[in-house]
């Protein structure tokens, strides 16, 4: 099972073995690169299918069930579609800002890749700072919507950037305050290290994985993570700076054919990345979740995968079933409740990390006990302070009474 | 002289004068933040992965989106119709000279390039987090007070606008 567990890294080092000395290190570079820009816009293909299918069934439709066998090759025909379109450049728009915006999209999502470890020995570069590495170069979808809203010249483009830089620095904070505090347990910025720190398992037979997401402050921490991930990858129910039905399309609404497609990978990818991202920090990245042996025999990139896949299906799930929020909502509960819960979480952490070494009986259980009540008693004021600012009324219409 | 350390120099340098002379005023926002990913190319080149990642994440992620939004939030991008050199320019010229000429007289002679070529030992994020915990934790909390000082007092000037309408938003 070796072999098949380290199958991609063995057979990069038979192929480098091929490559004159003097070319060995871009030849590295390339082997390191082409597997990501292929394997994640193949994945990008086949989840817009299965995206539209579950939505489908969620809405009690079918979906696309023309092309090919269940619909399954949907992807192909739009793929095809999309780049035999015209591609339309408004006439006051910014042409060379209008051209780049996509690209500094795609870029800094693929340029994220490079630091997430996809299995056992398989990652793109291993540096020191990975997850600043994550974030830095997260700072350029921020730039890239800017860019796309106003190069249009159109208003609603111009609305749908603002809207999205506003939300996107908002839920930054939480994002990183979130993923802080797995670099506070296991002391260090390395993806790799964060990796190793959840190996094995605990209690009767190993048989809790020693995930982050099974400590109170890991369980709470991921799910800042997802929700902040949404917002930062425009997922509904946070999708305000594209929604269809009150600004047209957001900031990409003067973009047609392929400049299109760019924009929509570009999301997804992001969306991706941002989900394997949370796979290593608190699912285990890919470490397997059981200690029974023939969970061996499943490779460890299989497991990140599938666990990837959890996560994708989750938004996909979360977007069939949520209305999309209003602005003001959307700003109440990034500052006033996700930023002071990822704040208590750190100090959570902190009090996890230096109860540690308590060692009588029942030490566990208060460890425990402790760190959940300190969770949860601000979730409960939070919660109950943002519901209770809530003012309900009779909805005005202004032009659609 | 290596090759990367050309590219990023070069592209710093053609941007930081584009920035300057353009006459749109979002394109030389967009010019700035490719100097500060120069910038933080330079710094990564030289081992300094914290401060060029840390460059990234606050110049690129932050300050840039903060530019732009005061532009956007204030005037229109229409190009300005007077001249891009004022009165001014030669004393400004001036002055520059002298500062970069003050720079390079101090960075000659201090013991940094003094030094001989031995490797720096390689610097750590986690050595970099003790040091700031521990022998700078005064600078570090000044600098933290001073900001939570700037934000309450920006909080308080949009507040005195907003005039109980927005609200603090």
């Amino acid at each position: 099972m070796q072999q098949l567990d380290q199958i991609f890294v063995t057979l990069k080092a038979w192929a480098l073995g091929h490559v004159p000395e003097p070319l060995q290190v871009p030849a590295s570079i390339v082997m390191s690169i082409a597997p990501i820009m292929l394997v994640f816009p193949g994945i990008f293909a086949l989840t817009t299918v299965a995206e539209r299918k579950l939505l489908g069934r969620i809405q009690n439709r079918l979906g696309p069930n023309r092309v090919g066998p269940f619909g399954f090759l949907q992807w192909a025909a739009d793929g095809l579609k999309t780049i035999t379109k015209e591609d339309v450049v408004p006439r006051n728009a910014d042409k060379v800002v209008h051209f780049l915006a996509p690209v500094v999209l795609l870029v800094s999502a693929l340029l994220a890749y490079s630091v997430i470890p996809f299995g056992r020995n398989m990652y793109a570069i291993d540096i020191d700072a990975g997850i600043l590495f994550f974030f830095a170069v997260g700072a350029g979808t921020e730039l890239a919507v800017f860019m796309a809203g106003w190069s249009s010249r159109n208003k609603y483009a111009l609305l749908g950037a603002m809207r999205a830089i506003a939300q996107m620095i908002s839920y930054e904070l939480p994002l990183l305050l979130a993923a802080l505090a797995v670099v506070m347990a296991t002391g260090s910025l390395n993806p790799n290290d964060m990796v190793a720190a959840q190996e094995g398992g605990r209690g009767w037979g190993a048989i809790v994985p020693n995930w982050f997401v099974f400590t109170p402050w890991g369980f709470v921490g991921c799910i800042l993570f997802l929700i902040a991930a949404a917002a930062e990858s425009n997922r509904s129910p946070f999708d305000l700076p594209e929604a269809e039905s009150e600004i047209i399309a957001g900031y990409f609404v003067e973009y047609s054919g392929m400049k299109f497609a760019t924009f929509f990978l570009a999301e997804y990818l992001g969306l991706f990345v941002i989900s394997s991202m949370c796979v290593v920090l608190f699912l285990g990245g890919w470490h397997a979740p059981f200690p029974f042996f023939w969970c061996d025999w499943i490779p460890s990139w299989a497991w990140f995968l599938s666990k990837l896949a959890c996560i994708v299906l989750l938004y996909i799930w979360m977007r069939g079933t949520l209305p999309r929020l209003r602005i003001d909502q959307l700003m109440n509960f990034a500052w006033k409740f996700m930023l002071p819960m990822a704040l208590i979480n750190l100090v959570v952490v902190a009090v996890w990390k230096y109860t540690r070494p308590w060692d009588y009986f029942g030490a566990e259980l208060v460890r425990w006990l402790l760190c959940v009540g300190l969770l949860a008693l601000p979730y409960l004021l939070l919660g109950r302070n943002l519901l209770s600012n809530r003012k309900w009324g009779p909805r005005t219409y202004r032009y659609a009474s | 002289m290596d090759a990367p350390f050309l590219i990023a120099a070069v592209l710093t340098l053609l941007s930081a004068i584009a920035a300057i002379s353009l006459r749109n005023v979002v394109h030389c926002a967009l010019c700035l933040t490719l100097t500060f990913l120069g910038l933080a190319t330079l710094y990564l080149q030289l081992g300094a992965q914290f401060v060029g990642l840390t460059q990234i994440v606050v110049n690129v992620g932050a300050v840039a989106i903060v530019i732009v939004f005061a532009i956007l939030l204030t005037r229109s991008s229409d190009n300005p119709g007077e001249s891009r050199f004022n009165k001014g320019a030669i004393w400004a010229g001036l002055i520059c000279a002298a500062v970069f000429a003050t720079l390079v007289v101090a960075i000659n002679t201090s013991y940094v390039s003094m030094k001989s070529g031995a490797p720096a030992p390689p610097l750590t994020v986690e050595k970099i987090g003790h040091e700031l915990m521990g022998r700078y934790v005064l600078p570090l909390e000044a600098i933290a007070l001073l900001l939570t000082a700037a934000l309450i007092g920006a909080v308080i000037i949009a507040m005195k606008e907003s005039n109980e309408k927005g609200g603090g938003q």
